[in-house]
């Protein structure tokens, strides 16, 4: 639970029926992924023989793990009241850096992109916090710019880097009880990130920021050095996931990415992180990738249906969860 | 009105700075074309000129209602699937004649502009969120209407992407006219009025009596229809239909667009010529960097510096 939730909560001073029915809005906004997810796995399983099985859950997560990488970042990004709209330019930049960097060796191919994808993060953090221009604005020209970058070093796409060191190779395609390397990654980063977010003084002034950058920087938050940070960590695990791609795919392949940043904000949204900023957790986001990557799985089950309905589905997932979290929020605030 | 009252109160160097933000994206055009005039072969030619400008009319037309919405502090996420909608429903409805495609496409995006219009103004769902559930289920529904790359031969169609009137291109002579018509609606309309008033202060507004919500819905469904506008005319020129490529990325270049020529995203100011002329500036950013043999990453690197750079020349001008 967030601190601001408890917080609200010790400054109740409302009647004990009001309490409970906000609780319950608050417990559906924070965890209504999660339902909605499991509700989906049981019709899947109800409705095709295939679904429910290892093999299926095993392909649901190796899929997802890149795109809960990127969303645990831009969960703080959010959380502070942000956005960060050069998230898939970054994946695919560190996808061809860690690829070109891997004929150095492992180490190079997963520190290259870590420091590139990193300084850009940094850089964005450096502008969005020292100047009063809108995050929006300045991930978008991060976007444009590290995509032209991207291009640059591969020649305008015409050029794929192949990834030359086993051991970088191994990062992406090992596996272990059936699951690949970056799923593994994806659990112990989400788990650091769980900590980092609700167990730490960094954690609560990225909730304060997001809550009221006014009142947080009047309470003495650094709010500067946490908003670079929180950009950072996004460019970073962005970059990250990018390597472990490079690595799955054997290659730094420079046509993806595109318009990843929007499924990643969509999933974190359907995980109940308000895009106003200041509640939210990783839990939902996670919820919110897995439902992503269910929605994926059963429409494969379709045989008949065509991969398009997945947006569809998605589209109408977002709008959906959207809708129930202002009512849930305004029914909040007038009882 | 307040921006005069404002610049006189400036002093020398925050006038300049002022001037550059009113005028920069003009002067960015005006030394480009210099620029391509003197070093870049064959620019005059008038083939070249023709074809930027039909390039660029789609991106103008659907930049026309992004700058409406950006006017009432919203954004519009959706316009590049709503172009993908439209392109579909135009092959889908064509058996019945030109006409009754265009007007299928059109009522397409009045139905997705009305959409995100009412998810905004009437359950409050902030505009980034309720217009990317749009461009997200949007295409994908697009998608499923049309799977794949679908040509066509009506010749009305075709003509109306290709064809001149009095030597300019049809497209142009439209996205002119819609750019006079957004123009006069916002300076000399009382709609254009409460729009603007709406951005500046939604809160005043609603206590004065405008009907806020329902001039925000207007203004996403004239979003939508402009968007869609632009996905037939875009469609008419490929003569196919091609909901998996067309219009992608294009809801960053139209906010691009607006942005760069000068239209707050704070909302409470539109600067619809500032529009046309920031479109035209990416536009011919691009040609000139073609022309001089640099390659098309540099392109977007240097688009990236122009957005940074025309923002931050803007940030601050409220508080001014």
């Amino acid at each position: 639970m967030s601190p601001a939730l408890e917080l609200d909560e010790r400054a109740g001073g409302r009647g004990r029926e009001g309490a409970g029915r906000e609780r319950l809005g608050q417990l559906l906004q924070h965890h209504g992924a999660l339902l909605v997810l499991a509700l989906t796995v049981l019709i899947g399983t109800v409705a095709f023989d295939s679904f429910a099985t290892t093999q299926n859950a095993a392909n649901i997560l190796v899929s997802s793990s890149f795109l809960a990488i990127i969303a645990i970042g831009m969960t703080f990004v959010i959380v502070s009241g942000g956005i960060d709209l050069s998230v898939g330019s970054s994946f695919v930049l560190g996808g061809v850096l860690a690829a070109y960097g891997s004929r150095y060796g492992v180490v190079v191919a997963v520190l290259l992109p870590l420091a590139v994808c990193g300084t850009i993060g940094l850089v964005q953090g450096l502008v969005i916090a020292r100047t009063s221009m809108a995050p929006f604005i300045v991930t978008l020209a991060g976007l444009l710019g590290m995509r032209g970058l991207m291009l640059a070093l591969s020649g305008e796409g015409a050029d794929t880097y192949l990834v030359e060191s086993d051991a970088f190779a191994a990062l992406g395609q090992g596996s272990l009880f059936g699951l690949t390397v970056p799923v593994y990654v994806t659990v112990v980063l989400c788990l650091l990130g769980i900590v980092l977010l609700q167990r730490t003084g960094f954690g609560q002034n990225v909730y304060a920021i997001g809550g009221s950058e006014d009142a947080a920087a009047l309470m003495g938050v650094p709010v500067a050095r946490v908003k670079v940070l929180v950009y950072l960590m996004s460019g970073l695990l962005a970059g990250l996931a990018g390597a472990l791609n490079a690595a799955r795919l054997s290659s730094g392949v420079t046509i993806l990415g595109v318009g990843m940043e929007l499924d990643v904000i969509a999933a974190v949204v359907i995980g109940g992180t308000l895009l106003t900023g200041g509640a939210g957790g990783l839990t939902g986001t996670m919820a919110g990738v897995l439902l992503l990557g269910v929605i994926q799985s059963l429409i494969n089950q379709v045989g008949s249906l065509n991969s398009s309905f997945q947006q569809v589905v998605s589209g109408a997932f977002l709008a959906v969860v959207v809708i129930v979290q202002r009512v849930l929020s305004k029914a909040q605030r007038l009882s | 009105m307040a921006d005069a009252t404002a610049t006189t109160a400036l002093d020398g160097r925050t006038r300049v700075l002022a001037w550059m933000q009113e005028y920069g994206v003009y002067a960015a055009v005006v030394v480009l074309l210099l620029f391509n005039i003197a070093f870049t072969p064959n620019f005059l030619d008038v083939a070249n000129f023709r074809t930027q400008l039909i390039q660029v009319a789609p991106i103008v037309i659907l930049s026309l209602g992004m700058a409406l919405v950006i006017g009432t502090e919203g954004i519009d996420l959706s316009v590049g699937s709503v172009m993908a909608l439209a392109s579909a429903m135009v092959v889908l409805y064509l058996g019945y004649g030109a006409p009754a495609a265009i007007v299928a496409a059109l009522l397409a995006g009045a139905v997705v502009g009305a959409s995100g219009g009412l998810l905004v103004a009437y359950v409050g769902v902030q505009p980034i969120v309720a217009t990317l559930a749009l461009l997200v289920g949007i295409r994908g529904l697009a998608n499923v209407l049309v799977p794949q790359l679908t040509e066509f031969r009506n010749p009305t169609l075709i003509g109306l992407g290709s064809r001149s009137l009095l030597g300019l291109p049809l497209v142009v002579i439209i996205a002119a006219a819609l750019t006079a018509l957004v123009a006069f609606v916002v300076k000399r309309t009382t709609f254009g009025r409460q729009v603007v008033a709406i951005g500046g202060n939604r809160a005043a507004s609603e206590l004065s009596g405008l009907p806020v919500r329902r001039v925000l819905v207007t203004v996403y469904v004239i979003s939508g229809m402009l968007a869609a506008g632009a996905g037939v005319l875009a469609t008419a020129r490929l003569q196919a239909s091609d909901p998996t490529s067309l219009g992608l990325l294009t809801e960053l270049s139209a906010i691009t667009a607006v942005v760069v020529g000068g239209t707050p995203l704070t909302g409470g100011r539109i600067r619809v010529l500032g529009t046309v002329m920031g479109a035209l500036l990416m536009q011919l950013l691009a040609a000139t960097l073609i022309k001089h043999n640099l390659p098309q990453s540099w392109t977007q690197m240097v688009q990236a510096v122009i957005i940074l750079a025309a923002v931050y020349a803007a940030r601050g001008r409220r508080a001014a």
